[in-house]
């Protein structure tokens, strides 16, 4: 099951990645090669397994909700890229 | 003996004698840098005053007797995705050029509390993506005992840095195999914790449920140093395990008596260099003259680890890797570039789009890809799920092997040191430098890489034990074992 260029440009979208035609070109390849490959998990009967997806035995480790010191605005908003007194700026949204 | 060619230990007790002073030490260490570093280009960042300034201070402070903390006064290099307040944090990538965090990972506060003196921030691959650390935006790193070499990934930078004695303990992370292969290629220690037993609170995130940071040094009883220092459960990290510390330095030299190592037949195939092959028998035959006794071991999912890791490490990265999109840190495209609306893309997409494009390197971007392609609707279940899956079944091998057996030995890579540029154009040739690094991280378990041979043009060959969880107390004792018998982790890099 190879990838077709169409359906890496897809992907690209949902990524918010930009591809040259190159790399459109390449990473089709790329993908596709290593699609063939990892899809060997086939051979393998997995019908009565569970997914394991994390390899602790714990689950929703929750903290007291009670408000702690946080980072201070200035802290937070010290590397932005574009920022004005209070938040940070970027293209409108709606 | 070169004081910079002595252990961490060796070197705390000088200090604690007042035979030795942080500075001199620390000055000794910046003397090797300055003379091998251009060769080498294992940090990205030295931080060489404020060293000498903590030096001086923790020199002061032993002198008037205070109390002081297990790494006082020894220099530490730091892989460059651990954050550290006001000091410029990277990941090897243009994404975060001129990024500083405001707080220290958790592992950084812990080696502040313990007094070590932070030299310098390590090379690496780019987000930590890769097994050369070819793959860093900013440089490339030589291996210190053939320069034309790599010196692993994707902690070459710290494997190097320990090599080239440029520091005596250096902190790397393992995702799929990221310390112990790079360990095994520079001839040094490297030691993967069982996941959950360092936190990863201000390690930037890779793949949450593989990622862990770990001790590179020279040799064993430094790494249980380092170890003591790191370990430890985290309120900050969610995923981090309540489980009681043992005593690992004070351990590390009792030897194991009726030790059992397991040897896993699917690992010696025609893909395995005849060389590491040999050393690793060799190492094999050292245990036994200790007394251990060897069983063999099927692990029959191991060989879909490869596969396993390359669905699920890639996924998990798709996700980590989306807060990099130029709002709040971190490199943004040209406002110019996004301003002109083109047909249904709005701006705040396209700037989403270009950031990411021109901050990422190829091999991010890759693995990006293929992780969104493999969480997307109508592909999930088939990929992703059918992963967690095998990934249940390779964790039940350890857990089957385990039973019969105190430890696995086994090798850590399947060839040595290969050159600069040599698997750049096949990213799943280089994908299968981590078949017995992987499935670890996938189990969870810990792993070790200790130096135990020279190939025949002198490129370092490591074998890798490997525990149950939370056993690195067992782990660490078992490759001293090891060290005590051999002399391979004295050997250094002919300059």
């Amino acid at each position: 099951m190879a990838l077709t260029r169409d359906d890496v440009e897809k992907v690209s979208l949902l990524a918010r990645l930009r591809l040259t035609d190159d790399e459109l070109n390449s990473m089709t390849e790329h993908l596709s090669q290593i699609i063939q490959y990892v899809n060997q998990l086939d051979e393998i009967n997995t019908d009565d397994v569970t997914p394991l997806a994390h390899t602790l035995d714990i689950t929703n480790v929750l903290a007291d909700d009670v408000p702690q010191d946080c980072l201070s605005r200035e802290a937070a908003l010290q590397n932005a890229p574009q920022r004005d007194e209070e938040c940070f700026r970027v293209p409108a949204v709606l | 003996m070169s004081i910079i060619s002595k252990s961490a230990t060796q070197q705390r007790e000088m200090l604690r004698t007042g035979e030795l002073t942080s500075v001199e030490l620390t000055t000794a260490y910046l003397e090797q840098i300055k003379l091998r570093e251009s060769a080498v280009k294992a940090f990205v960042y030295l931080d060489e005053e404020r060293a000498l300034d903590t030096a001086q201070q923790i020199d002061v402070r032993r002198a008037a007797g205070e109390p002081l903390g297990d790494l006082a006064g020894i220099p530490v290099a730091v892989k460059d995705n651990l954050c550290t307040q006001g000091v410029p944090t990277t990941c090897a990538s243009k994404i975060l050029n001129g990024f500083v965090p405001p707080y220290d990972a958790t592992v950084i506060a812990k080696l502040k509390t313990a007094d070590a003196v932070l030299i310098g921030r390590t090379n690496m691959d780019e987000f930590a993506m890769g097994s050369s650390t070819e793959n860093s935006a900013i440089q490339v790193t030589n291996n210190p005992w053939d320069l034309q070499c790599i010196p692993g990934g994707s902690s070459g930078g710290s494997a190097a840095c320990i090599a080239a004695e440029f520091a005596p303990l250096a902190l790397g992370s393992d995702t799929g195999g990221s310390i112990r292969q790079p360990a095994a290629l520079c001839g040094i220690v490297g030691l993967k914790p069982s996941y959950g037993r360092v936190s990863r609170y201000g390690l930037v995130a890779f793949a949450s449920s593989l990622d862990q940071i770990g001790p590179m040094t020279s040799n064993v009883e430094d790494a249980a140093l380092l170890l003591q220092v790191l370990a430890g459960h985290d309120s900050h990290d969610s995923t981090s395990a309540d489980v009681k510390v043992d005593s690992y330095v004070e351990n590390v030299t009792q030897p194991l008596s009726d030790l059992t190592l397991g040897v896993v037949d699917e690992h010696y195939g025609d893909g395995l260099d005849k060389e590491i092959q040999a050393s690793i028998k060799e190492a094999i035959g050292v245990y036994e003259s200790l007394g251990a006794t060897i069983k063999h071991i099927e692990m029959p999912h191991a060989s879909y680890g490869i596969a396993t890791y390359y669905i699920i490490a890639p996924c998990e990265a798709s996700s980590n890797l989306a807060r990099f999109d130029g709002a709040h840190y971190g490199y943004r495209t040209e406002p110019s570039s996004v301003d002109q609306t083109s047909g249904s893309e709005d701006a705040l997409t396209r700037m989403y789009r270009l950031s990411r494009a021109a901050g990422f390197g190829d091999e991010v971007k890759r693995r990006i890809m293929l992780g969104t392609y493999a969480l997307s609707e109508g592909y999930y279940d088939a990929f992703y799920l059918k992963a967690l899956k095998v990934r249940r079944l390779i964790r039940q091998d350890y857990d089957n092997a385990f039973e019969a057996v105190d430890l696995l030995i086994g090798p850590v890579t399947a060839k040595s040191a290969f050159k600069q540029g040599e698997k750049t154009s096949d990213p799943l040739a280089m994908y299968m430098e981590d078949l017995f690094t992987v499935t670890a991280n996938l189990a969870g378990v810990a792993g070790i890489s200790l130096p135990c041979g020279l190939t025949a043009t002198g490129l370092p060959i490591g074998v890798q034990l490997q525990s149950a969880p939370f056993q690195e107390d067992k782990l660490l004792r078992a490759a001293y074992m090891f060290q005590n018998a051999t002399d391979w982790h004295q050997r250094r890099p002919d300059f």
